[in-house]
């Protein structure tokens, strides 16, 4: 059995179905994985060959423990996604869906930083069509916002790459110490695709835009790529413990007062990253495990939960909490795997965030950074708060907005279904993820401390909500547009640059009337010289062509006569 | 001996016998056809002999079994087996396309003679490639040409005389001061095979003669190679040509012209004596700059888009005259990777120019409004050799650009690597304008009317071959790399 790379099966994936009829489409979106998958199965690392530009080698597959979990994680998520979008049949959203997780693939697998750039890139373009293929009045908008994030965190990747390279360190995908520009860079731009605080802006601008399956893929694939490469290059760099920590804590109060459902799920988006970061950060073996196993089941709750509030969206065309609720009655099966959703993300005992982000937890108090615990301990409860309780809780409970929308399509309903048993799967059975992780485990997550622990966290946040609900302390579910930072690039930055232009414009009208003079000047001068009647265009007379060639020969004949002398 | 041993002399020999033959068969069809076979023959000949060449170094062959200094021998190193390759596939590639190319532009009373004459312009370049006698290589030098000028005066439009005409008058004061040059340097040495006179040179050469000989062949192969200020022949050649001659020409003919120079300059002067001692940098640097510079602002005003190819390949010939005048290892790769290069994209878009008259008559700006829904593939060929043409990464043109301002920033002359990149920008404006043009304006009334299969095939696999060698560079610069370490590289 001969395999290719992973990523060629998904940009193959890609082609065929741009090429098909739309008959034949959704047949091979799903098949694609599939095929993926197997040929993931048999493959022999060695048959792959590496590519070579001008002198850069690029090793296309480098297969270690850590790159193979993130590989079936992503074909897992990319067939969850593939049934999950075959409620619609358009071309672009499949053959982007297909293409970006060729790439995610390609970017995990990537054995040098140059590689893993190209890949980048790749991730950036084939996702920004999914927030195209919305179709929705300001899509275009968003897609050109998220592009510029995108580009410019390759572009930071870019620029460490390029210093590495001339600085002779190579461009492997080693380990680093954050000292130096090219480490800066590259952490930088990780910085942006891991959603690092200030740097975030994006996750929450653009995924509530994209399309239902679109979120779903994004969630999955861009920031759990930057936290692969985080795992690899940055383990156990102390500033990440406090980045971390920062991420898990700041979005939870954005979340709370967040109408949109699914920017309510970005922010926890946020917030879980923030978990790994932190165990990226302490770095010890169970610590980057806890990262790891982390990132494997929140793929698969947050798709789950990003499935559900899109099926919502499709049968309502609503995402505000203040439009919804009351829909449990028309869709029982949506609302119960919501619920398996929220109760993994939330960390429930027999669930998948129970087992991998206690490791997380774990590792922080043996390294002795009790403080960090503490905060993450708050944001385990803040994550129960807005994810566990308030998107089950105001989508499909809470007041009967009166919408009765028919049960999300069965494609959709496979797909979260497929989603919800691999969250349980994992909480009751953790043995078979522990056993893929990067390092041995010795932990067992069912210890009697650490259940009844969780059950009081869980149990008193309820409470907190059940109180607060009681007596209308909690902020009430209201449209409206909360500032984040991507004000700052969306409203601030747009109108300090518009007066900055326009000062430099009261300032520079010389200078630019000087520019315009001197291209104006110039094309004048290439007119006379080059144009229909220029000296050197002009239709040669034999003769004087003739003459040209013995001036610059009679120049040459001296020339060499007198070096000669 | 086995045929193999044979090659060499095959190389020239079978489309040199070929011309006569296909004069004789006087039914155009049949005549097409054997050219085609021929050109495909000599084709598959010189990639056999660049793979031997590759694999177990330069191939010495003696005509007649003459030693080497008394008869003519054949030397061919990666350099010239490049060439080979270069030559004889772009007559591969063009041959086809001539059987309904020459129906609408070529004189009617001359078509039973067109391919005569393009095998015997196909034989002539691969002589002179080939050749390692410098007397042999005029001989060939002289065959080429001739047939050049007769091609070029088969051309439909009755300016193609006058092109001719002039081209000829240039071409032959090109030719005689390269046998002066010859004559010059067989004076001093007393003898005709390079080799030899390349050992003896030294010898001789603080003495007049030797440096008004490389003075003479300098200029004589400025002339061939269309090397600013001594292009004059080529505009208006290239313009009233049939484009398919154009497409042949203008991928191949300036590029013997300065694989001449590297091959005189290198192989027999020694580039100790021409850069070191002669200065003839001075002299490359700043003609192939001032070429480049010019050319593409002539091509941006050019209303005739074939006239726009010719200067963009006076242009192009600048970048390859300057990247030998810095005579630095990467300029020596730049020269030989951008003859190969740049003779696969002009090529590309003169075939181009080819399918647009064959449907349009004309090939000026009017003619390419809204051509890219008219004749998309058409024009989507313009477009990918045009990129290349700038040199976007991933095609071609990029990789020769690399070398070239590496080239220029290796020889500490960061200022002309500027003035490289800004000619590079001028290039944006001619390429960009006809893509305007083709895009963004409104077709005139007319269903989509692409070129037929035989001229528009030709073109997509240029386009292809700009963009495969753009990325992987183990034909182009690989060879490109042997062929400079074996010439000596830098003085």
């Amino acid at each position: 059995m001969t395999s290719v790379a992973p990523f060629l099966v998904f940009l193959a994936g890609a082609a065929i179905v741009a090429l098909s009829p739309s008959r034949l489409r959704p047949i091979i979106l799903v098949a694609t994985p599939v095929v993926g998958a197997v040929n993931l199965w048999f493959l022999d690392p060695a048959v792959i060959p590496d590519a070579a530009v001008m002198d850069i080698v690029l090793v296309l597959h480098h297969g270690d423990r850590l790159s193979h979990l993130f590989g079936w994680l992503f074909h897992l998520a990319a067939l969850i996604a593939a049934i999950y979008s075959l409620h619609t049949n358009d071309r672009l959203q499949q053959v982007a869906a297909l293409a970006y997780a060729g790439c995610a693939q390609g970017a995990v697998f990537a054995g040098d930083l140059v590689t893993l750039f190209l890949f980048w890139e790749g991730l950036a373009l084939t996702s920004a069509a999914l927030i195209l293929a919305r179709r929705a009045p300001g899509s275009v908008r968003t897609t050109l916002r998220y592009l510029a994030v995108q580009v410019t965190s390759g572009l930071l990747l870019l620029a460490g790459v390029t210093v590495l390279h001339v600085d002779g360190a190579g461009t492997g995908l080693s380990v680093m110490e954050l000292d130096g520009t090219a480490a800066w860079l590259i952490f930088l731009a990780l910085g942006i695709k891991c959603g690092f605080p200030l740097l975030h802006g994006w996750i929450i601008d653009a995924y509530p835009e994209a399309t239902e399956t679109g979120t779903v893929l994004m969630s999955a694939f861009t920031t759990k790529v930057g936290i692969y490469v985080l795992a690899r290059l940055f383990p156990g760099t102390e500033e990440l413990i406090w980045i971390g920590a920062v991420m898990t804590m700041f979005p939870i109060f954005y979340a709370v007062i967040e109408n949109d459902l699914r920017r309510v799920l970005s922010y926890s988006l946020i917030n879980q990253l923030g978990f790994m970061v932190v165990g990226i950060g302490v770095g010890t073996e169970m610590a980057i495990n806890g990262a790891v196993s982390h990132a494997f089941s929140h793929v698969l709750y947050k798709s789950l939960l990003f499935m559900s509030m899109g099926a919502v969206l499709y049968r309502t065309g609503r995402m505000g909490g203040s439009e919804l609720g009351g829909l449990h009655r028309t869709m029982p099966a949506t609302t119960g795997l919501c619920i398996v959703g929220a109760a993994s993300i939330s960390a429930f005992p027999l669930f998948s965030g129970f087992v991998s982000k206690a490791m997380i937890m774990t590792a922080v108090i043996e390294e002795g950074h009790d403080w960090v615990w503490l905060a993450l301990l708050f944001a385990s409860a803040g994550v129960f708060h807005h994810a566990g309780i308030k998107i089950p809780f105001f989508a499909f409970f809470a007041h009967d907005s009166g919408l009765r929308p028919k049960e999300a399509p069965p494609s959709m309903l496979v797909a979260m279904a497929v989603a919800a048993a691999a969250c349980i799967l994992i909480g009751v059975w953790p043995g078979p993820l522990y056993s893929m992780l990067p390092y041995a485990v010795h932990y067992e997550p069912y210890s009697w401390s650490h259940v009844i622990a969780q059950c009081q966290l869980l149990f008193f946040s309820a409470l907190a909500f059940t109180l607060l609900k009681l007596y209308r302390l909690y902020p009430p579910e209201l449209p409206g547009v909360n500032i984040d930072v991507d004000w700052c690039y969306r409203w601030l930055l747009p109108r300090l640059a518009r007066q900055a232009l326009w000062l430099a414009g009261e300032a520079a009208v010389p200078l630019r009337a000087a520019s315009l003079a001197l291209v104006a000047g110039a094309t004048d001068v290439g007119r006379r010289w080059g144009g229909p009647s220029g000296i050197l265009a002009r239709d040669p007379v034999t003769g004087t062509a003739s003459l040209v060639v013995l001036f610059v020969f009679a120049l040459v004949l001296v020339l060499h006569l007198v070096h000669g002398l | 001996m086995s045929l193999l041993q044979q090659l060499p002399a095959l190389q020239v020999a079978v489309p040199l016998i070929g011309a006569p033959l296909c004069a004789l068969m006087g039914r155009p069809r049949l005549a097409w056809m054997f050219a085609v076979v021929v050109a495909w023959i000599t084709f598959a000949i010189s990639v056999a002999l660049l793979e031997h060449v590759l694999d177990a170094g330069p191939i010495h062959y003696t005509m007649g079994g003459w030693p080497e200094i008394l008869g003519i021998a054949y030397v061919i190193d990666p350099l010239n087996a490049l060439v080979l390759v270069l030559v004889s596939g772009m007559a591969a590639i063009i041959m086809p396309a001539t059987r309904i190319g020459i129906n609408v532009e070529v004189v009617h009373r001359a078509r039973h003679l067109f391919h005569t004459m393009a095998l015997l312009a196909l034989a002539g370049m691969l002589g002179i490639a080939i050749t390692g006698d410098i007397f042999n290589l005029y001989v060939f030098l002289e065959i080429s040409s001739l047939a050049s000028y007769a091609l070029v005066a088969m051309g439909i439009d009755r300016r193609a005389t006058r092109a001719a005409f002039h081209y000829l008058v240039q071409g032959t004061i090109g030719a005689t001061f390269i046998l002066v040059g010859i004559g010059l340097a067989y004076m001093m040495t007393g003898t005709l095979n390079m080799a030899d006179m390349a050992a003896r040179l030294p010898g001789v050469s603080h003495t007049a003669p030797v440096q008004a000989a490389l003075a003479f062949v300098l200029i004589g192969t400025a002339i061939k190679a269309a090397i600013f200020p001594a292009h004059s022949w080529m505009p208006n050649a290239y313009t009233y040509a049939p484009s398919l001659v154009s497409a042949f020409f203008g991928a191949t003919a300036t590029k013997i012209g300065a694989y001449m120079l590297l091959r005189l300059v290198y192989s027999v002067f020694g580039a100790d004596y021409a850069f070191g001692e002669m200065k003839i940098g001075w002299v490359l640097v700043p003609l192939g700059l001032a070429g480049a510079v010019a050319g593409s602002i002539v091509a941006v005003w050019q209303h005739d888009l074939r006239r726009m190819l010719a200067y963009s390949s006076v242009a192009q010939v600048g970048y390859i005259a300057a990247a030998i005048g810095f005579a630095n290892h990467d300029g020596l790769i730049a020269a030989i990777v951008h003859v190969f290069n740049h003779g696969l994209m002009k090529g590309a878009l003169f075939l181009v120019m080819a399918c647009v008259i064959m449907r349009l008559g004309k090939a000026d700006m009017e003619s390419f409004r809204g051509l890219g829904r008219r004749m998309p593939l058409t024009m989507g060929c313009f477009v990918v050799a045009g990129l290349s043409m700038i040199g976007v990464p991933a095609t071609v043109g990029f990789i020769s650009k690399w070398y070239l301002v590496s080239s220029a920033l290796d020889a500490g002359l960061w200022p002309l690597a500027l003035v490289i990149v800004g000619a590079s920008l001028i290039a944006v404006i001619y390429i960009w304008r006809v893509v305007d043009v083709a895009y963004f304006t409104d077709p005139p009334p007319g269903a989509r009317d692409e070129a037929p299969a035989m001229l528009v095939i030709p073109a997509v696999v240029l386009c292809a071959l700009c963009i495969v060698l753009g990325v992987t560079t183990d034909l182009t610069v690989g060879v490109a790399n042997t062929a400079a370490r074996l010439l000596g590289g830098a003085p």
